[in-house]
């Protein structure tokens, strides 16, 4: 379904733009969508957007969904969906944040603590949804609640850490070399990233890595593609159905951490629709919930894209709560509508 | 015996007897009935009566979303922000532009056609860009969901209204005269109306064909498309009526963050619970339905436990996965196969 076709280069623009897979294309539009709207926004509003520390403060931001997409993006690619994610980092921020304050933890033990609970949820998912063969919206439903139940069990109310060593390592500002911006009095200010982006980069490019080259990442495609022809072709169904739940609890709980870096407190509210924005990213990004069509990469401008819009609505002046919503909304109908008539296009050339 | 436990109405009755025994064994008390007064009319309470109150959403939501789930092969999430914003466009008719009227501008009637009109328009919205489309009724959806509260609360400019009109709050109260909540009165009313649509119309017979097989259907006559927009059209005026009742309750003040917060999800769980097929196809609106009152009895029994309101979902969600697992067909065959094996040897013996 997805990266076949691909063999005969010759022949005008009609052959070529039908030899571009359904992944690719999708990704050249997510991707000039986000320049284009990046260069409208420069040009609009001028001052902010020029500096390159906001392009990095919108990383900064959006490190925790950016993970927290590639571990959706790679279920989705498999056909499934998991909408527990949002539930694992609210988890994941309060106990880590429990453990830091109330039991005299360190960074290492919070870390530890964060992986585990997003595997074990990683883990009881995927089995059920492998191997019990129940649909996966049912289950992650489920986890989404259990989630959330256990992190007002864990602790009822929003609280603030104040554990030395991890505020210090959650304001080490890494600097960007040779970019940045000149301030007022005209001296160099280096453009910074915090720990979470970089870890975010480095798990968009394994993960993307993984699913370009690796036999398990071209299985998901697979899997996702056909379940059928997948089980003919030898490939171990339920196996990489679960390791790709797997995955993304895994992602959940380093998303929740990184997450945990950037507010530093526990909440029960926290994260919440953090599920959604993620499907959402992922969605602009060109995965196609069908299964089968995804990129890591196209993932990574969906959430630049989300957090671009966001930016832009706040500088035109719709400071109101609402518009936020209503044209994240909006642009996901233009993306979906744009997709679907895409697709069908190429399917009747 | 293998009947029985093939039937799919199984499942629902028979978790709705757990809990029934549950409640049994650990306080026999929960089901007592006694008389109160509202309003200077005697009516009934106690915990029954609030199931059968407080579900009539999550039924009359289930009937829409059990015909979605069976036409698309998918479910709507958007039924709760749908639901704010129909409540909140109710709420704006009746109130003109103050924040607490004393008169109603418009007839509840007037207001509730408006609220409708809203709702089909979204319903219309989401089976569109499903049926015309062809785009997964969960991505769909998920516009509105995202975009529907932040409309909601853009329509009545973020305000808190409170509606002090007896006859507003008859919807989600109690009729003059009448010992049981109107809500369910209501549920029952549109329960009638959907067993008599499906019993003198093919709206059952073609909903089934499309889930089952879109091509097939296409070939024998059915038009697609038009079935699966319909499906939505039908959850859009369930999504109004809905609305109606818990703006009632709430008396007009819509909190535009957490009005029927997650109902979406119990409203598919309903119909995961009746045993329907969440990708389409066959379904039994009888069982979603009392899916729907299975679901409001557990909450209502966890409550009577003294379980915090904020921490329900995660015994909720442990009870739902016992649930699904014990009726998941894999472990159902597992099991049956087992006790095949059990009982052979005996048989031998004999």
């Amino acid at each position: 379904m997805s990266d076949v076709s691909k063999a005969s280069q010759s022949g005008g623009f009609k052959n070529k733009l039908k030899n571009i897979s359904d992944t690719n294309i999708l990704l050249v539009i997510t991707i000039a969508i986000f320049v284009i709207m990046y260069v409208i926004a420069i040009t609009v509003f001028k001052g902010g957007f020029l500096k390159p520390q906001t392009f990095f403060n919108m990383l900064n931001s959006d490190a925790a969904l950016i993970i927290v997409s590639c571990g959706m993006s790679i279920v989705m690619i498999t056909g499934g969906i998991d909408i527990s994610v949002g539930g694992v980092v609210a988890l994941v921020s309060m106990s880590c944040a429990v453990n830091l304050d109330y039991q005299g933890g360190n960074i290492f033990t919070s870390i530890l603590i964060a992986i585990g609970i997003g595997l074990a949820f990683g883990i009881v998912q995927g089995f059920i949804v492998a191997y019990l063969d129940i649909q996966p919206f049912i289950v992650t439903l489920a986890g989404m609640f259990f989630a959330r139940g256990m992190t007002t069990i864990v602790h009822s109310q929003q609280f603030n850490v104040a554990n030395e060593a991890f505020m210090k390592m959650k304001d080490t500002h890494i600097k960007v070399f040779g970019i940045g911006s000149y301030n007022k009095n005209g001296t160099f200010v280096p453009a910074y990233v915090l720990i979470g982006t970089i870890v975010a980069i480095i798990i968009v490019i394994l993960l993307f890595c993984m699913l370009k080259w690796t036999k398990l990442g071209r299985s998901f495609y697979a899997v996702g593609g056909n379940n059928q022809s997948a089980l003919m072709l030898g490939i171990n169904v339920k196996r990489t159905k679960f390791i790709a739940h797997v995955l993304c609890g895994l992602m959940a709980g380093i998303g929740g951490y990184v997450y945990f870096m950037f507010v530093a407190s526990g909440s029960p509210s926290h994260a919440s629709e953090m599920e959604m924005n993620a499907i959402a990213s992922s969605i602009i990004g060109g995965t196609m919930l069908t299964g089968g069509v995804g990129n890591i990469i196209g993932t990574l401008f969906g959430v630049l894209s989300l957090g671009t819009i966001k930016n832009i609505v706040g500088s035109a002046g719709f400071t109101d709560a609402w518009w936020t919503n209503i044209t994240v909304g909006s642009m996901l109908c233009i993306f979906l509508i744009l997709q679907s008539v895409i697709i069908a296009r190429k399917r009747r050339m | 015996m293998s009947k029985i436990f093939k039937n799919q109405l199984f499942i629902p009755i028979a978790a709705l007897l757990l809990l029934v025994l549950f409640n049994l064994i650990v306080d026999p008390a929960f089901f007592a009935l006694s008389k109160g007064v509202y309003d200077g009319d005697s009516i009934l309470t106690g915990n029954l009566i609030s199931i059968i109150d407080n579900g009539s959403e999550l039924a009359i939501l289930a009937i829409g979303m059990t015909l979605v789930t069976a036409a698309s092969g998918g479910q709507d999430i958007s039924v709760g922000a749908t639901m704010t914003l129909a409540g909140s466009v109710i709420v704006k008719v009746l109130r003109g532009s103050e924040t607490s009227p004393v008169t109603l501008h418009q007839s509840i009637i007037v207001a509730f056609l408006v609220g409708c009109l809203v709702a089909i328009l979204c319903g219309a919205f989401n089976g569109a860009l499903v049926a015309f489309f062809k785009i997964q009724p969960m991505v769909a959806t998920l516009i509105l969901f995202t975009a529907g509260r932040s409309i909601a609360s853009w329509v009545n400019n973020n305000q808190n209204i409170i509606i002090k009109d007896e006859k507003f709050k008859y919807f989600g109260y109690y009729l003059p005269k009448i010992p049981i909540p109107t809500p369910f009165i209501i549920a029952i009313i549109c329960i009638i109306i959907m067993a008599l649509l499906l019993k003198f119309t093919t709206l059952g017979l073609y909903t089934q064909a499309v889930g089952i097989n879109e091509n097939s259907s296409r070939l024998n006559g059915i038009n697609p498309t038009l079935m699966k927009f319909v499906s939505f059209i039908i959850l859009g005026v369930c999504v109004a009526v809905a609305g109606l009742i818990k703006a009632s309750r709430q008396e007009g003040t819509i909190s535009y963050g957490g009005f029927a917060k997650y109902i979406e999800m119990d409203a598919i769980l309903a119909v995961a619970l009746g045993g329907n097929p969440l990708g389409g196809g066959k379904f039994n609106m009888a069982a979603s339905i009392i899916g729907a009152y299975v679901i409001q009895f557990l909450t209502i029994t966890l409550y009577a436990r003294g379980v915090n309101p904020e921490a329900l979902p995660a015994y909720k969600a442990v009870v739902v996965i016992i649930l699904v697992v014990i009726s998941a067909p894999t472990v159902r065959d597992k099991i049956s196969s087992l006790t095949k094996k059990l009982r052979v040897p005996k048989k031998e013996v004999c």
